[in-house]
C-alpha cells in the first residue's frame, strides 16, 4: 500500500482519528478548515508527537506506538511541502534547493531540478524576491532534491491564480507519472483533487 | 591638548585586551543560555533566568563580592582553578575579564534570547524534514537568523566590559597596569589634583571607544543581514 494510516492525534486540544488506507499514487485529503489535516501531515513528517496507533508509507513504518517504532523527521524521508513554504529567508533559491540534495534524487544537480521545475534564472534570488508561484516552485523543488520516499503536499495550489495553479497541477501530474512517489495531498480545490487524485479520504 | 602619554595608552591596551576576552568568553556561555532560556522549558528555568539576571539588578559591588567568596584564592572555584590550571584572578588582569564577563553576561543573553525566539520554529521543523538533524539544523537554521541577536549582544557586552567599575575594583582591585581599567584609571586621576587633562583625555578616549563599538557592530549586522537590520 502506499498509504497505511491509523492514528488518532490531537489537534487544536481535540482528540481526532484518521484512517487512511489506499493503493493509489496520489491520495488526497479534503475537509473543512480546522479538520486537522495539516496536523495529519505532520503526524507524518514527525513533526506533530501528540499521537497513537500507526504510519506505513510504501511499505516502510514510520510509526507505530505498539512496535516502539518513532523515526525522527529527518529519517522519514518526507518531501513536504508546506502551505506557508518555510524557504529559508537568509538562503538564495539555489541555496534552498540544494539544502537537503542526496545524490539519489531524480536530477544530477540542483542546476539541472531548477530547469525540470522552470526556475533555472531564479538561482540567485533570495525568496523574499520571488512572486508566490516562483516560491511554491522552489518549495516543491527543494523537496524533491532531498530524494524523498513520498510527498506530503499542503495546500499546494492556494494564492495562485489560474495560470499558475494550473501550472501547479502539471507540475504535481509529471511527478506523479514520472517519478512514481507517492503523494498525499490536503486540498479544498475539488476539481483539482479530481484530476489528480487516486482516491480521496475526507477529514471532519 | 596633549596626546595621550605612554602610561595612559597602556590602560586603554589594558582596557581592551579586558573587555575582548570578558565577550570572547561570554559569547558561547551567553548564546547557550539564551537558547535554553528560549527554546526549552524545564525544571528550574525561572531560577536559571533570575540567576543570569542577577548582576543587572545587584549593587556592583556585591557581585563583585560574591565574586571574591567563589573566584578568590580561597573560594571553592578560585582555589580549584588555581590548584588544577594555575589561573588566579584576584589582582589580576583576568580577575578584570571575570568581573566585566559576569556583569556582561545579562545583556548578552537578553538581546541573544530575544533574537532567537524570533527565528521562526517552522523554518527548523522545514529544516528536520529535509534531512538535517537537530544540530545541523540549529547550525544552518537557529544560528545564522539569530546573529544580528549576536552581533548586538556582544557590542553591549563589550561597551558594558569597558565601563566596568564596582566589580572590577571589589574583586581584581585597582592596579595601574594590571587591573586599572579605563573608568578606575579615571576615578584614580580624579582624585589628584591637577590631573584634570588626564581624565579629559582618558574620558574621550571612552566615548570614542564606545562609539566605535557601535559604528563596527552596526557595519557587521548590516553586512551580515542586508539593509533593514539594525543592531538597537
Amino acid at each position: 500500500m502506499s498509504f497505511d494510516i491509523a492514528i488518532r492525534y490531537t489537534a487544536g486540544e481535540r482528540e481526532r482519528e484518521a484512517a487512511i488506507g489506499s493503493e493509489a499514487k496520489l491520495v488526497a485529503l479534503t475537509g473543512p478548515s480546522g479538520a486537522g489535516k495539516t496536523t495529519l501531515l505532520n503526524c507524518v513528517a514527525g513533526l506533530h508527537r501528540r499521537l497513537s496507533g500507526h504510519i506505513r508509507v510504501g511499505g516502510e513504518t514510520l510509526f507505530d506506538r505498539e512496535l516502539g517504532i518513532d523515526l525522527p523527521p529527518e529519517r522519514r524521508r518526507a518531501g513536504y511541502v508546506f502551505q506557508d513554504l518555510r524557504l529559508f529567508p537568509h538562503k538564495t533559491v539555489a541555496a534552498n534547493v540544494a539544502y537537503g540534495a542526496r545524490p539519489e534524487s531524480p536530477w544530477k544537480s540542483p542546476a539541472e531540478a531548477l530547469d525540470f521545475l522552470g526556475i533555472g534564472h531564479l538561482a540567485r534570488r533570495y525568496p523574499a524576491r520571488l512572486s508566490g508561484g516562483e516560491a511554491k516552485r522552489v518549495a516543491i523543488g527543494r523537496a524533491l532534491l532531498s530524494a524523498p520516499r513520498f510527498l506530503l503536499l499542503d495546500e499546494p495550489l492556494t494564492s495562485l491564480d489560474p495560470a499558475r495553479a494550473e501550472e501547479i497541477v502539471r507540475l504535481i501530474e509529471r511527478i506523479r507519472d514520472e517519478l512514481g512517489l507517492p503523494i498525499l495531498l490536503v486540498s479544498h480545490a475539488a476539481a483539482e483533487v479530481e484530476r489528480l487524485a487516486g482516491a480521496t479520504f475526507v477529514l471532519d | 591638548m596633549t596626546w595621550p602619554t605612554a602610561d595612559e595608552w597602556g590602560i586603554v591596551v589594558l582596557s581592551l585586551k579586558v573587555s575582548i576576552v570578558a565577550v570572547l568568553v561570554t559569547l558561547p556561555v551567553a548564546y547557550g543560555l539564551a537558547w535554553l532560556l528560549a527554546r526549552r522549558r524545564f525544571p528550574g528555568r525561572v531560577l536559571l533566568d533570575a540567576a543570569v539576571h542577577l548582576p543587572l539588578v545587584l549593587p556592583p559591588v556585591v557581585t563583585g563580592w560574591v565574586l571574591l567568596l567563589i573566584f578568590g584564592r580561597t573560594g571553592p572555584a578560585g582555589h580549584w582553578l588555581e590548584q588544577t590550571i594555575g589561573l588566579v584572578f584576584v589582582f589580576r588582569w583576568t580577575g578584570a575579564a571575570l568581573a566585566a564577563a559576569v556583569m556582561a553576561l545579562p545583556l548578552m543573553v537578553r538581546a541573544m534570547r530575544l533574537s532567537i525566539e524570533a527565528v521562526d520554529r517552522r523554518l527548523v521543523e522545514a529544516a528536520r524534514t529535509l534531512g538535517a538533524t537537530p544540530w545541523r539544523a540549529f547550525l544552518t537554521v537557529t544560528l545564522p537568523l539569530s546573529l544580528p541577536g549576536v552581533m548586538a549582544g556582544a557590542m553591549l557586552g563589550f561597551a558594558r566590559s569597558l565601563g566596568e567599575f564596582g566589580a572590577t575594583i571589589t574583586f581584581a582591585s585597582n592596579i595601574p597596569g594590571e587591573t586599572q581599567t579605563l573608568p578606575l584609571a579615571i576615578y584614580t586621576a580624579l582624585q589628584v589634583p591637577g590631573a584634570e587633562s588626564s581624565v579629559t583625555r582618558l574620558a574621550l578616549i571612552s566615548v570614542a571607544l564606545s562609539v566605535a563599538a557601535l559604528m563596527v557592530s552596526e557595519w557587521l549586522v548590516r553586512r551580515s543581514h542586508g539593509r533593514r537590520a539594525h543592531v538597537l
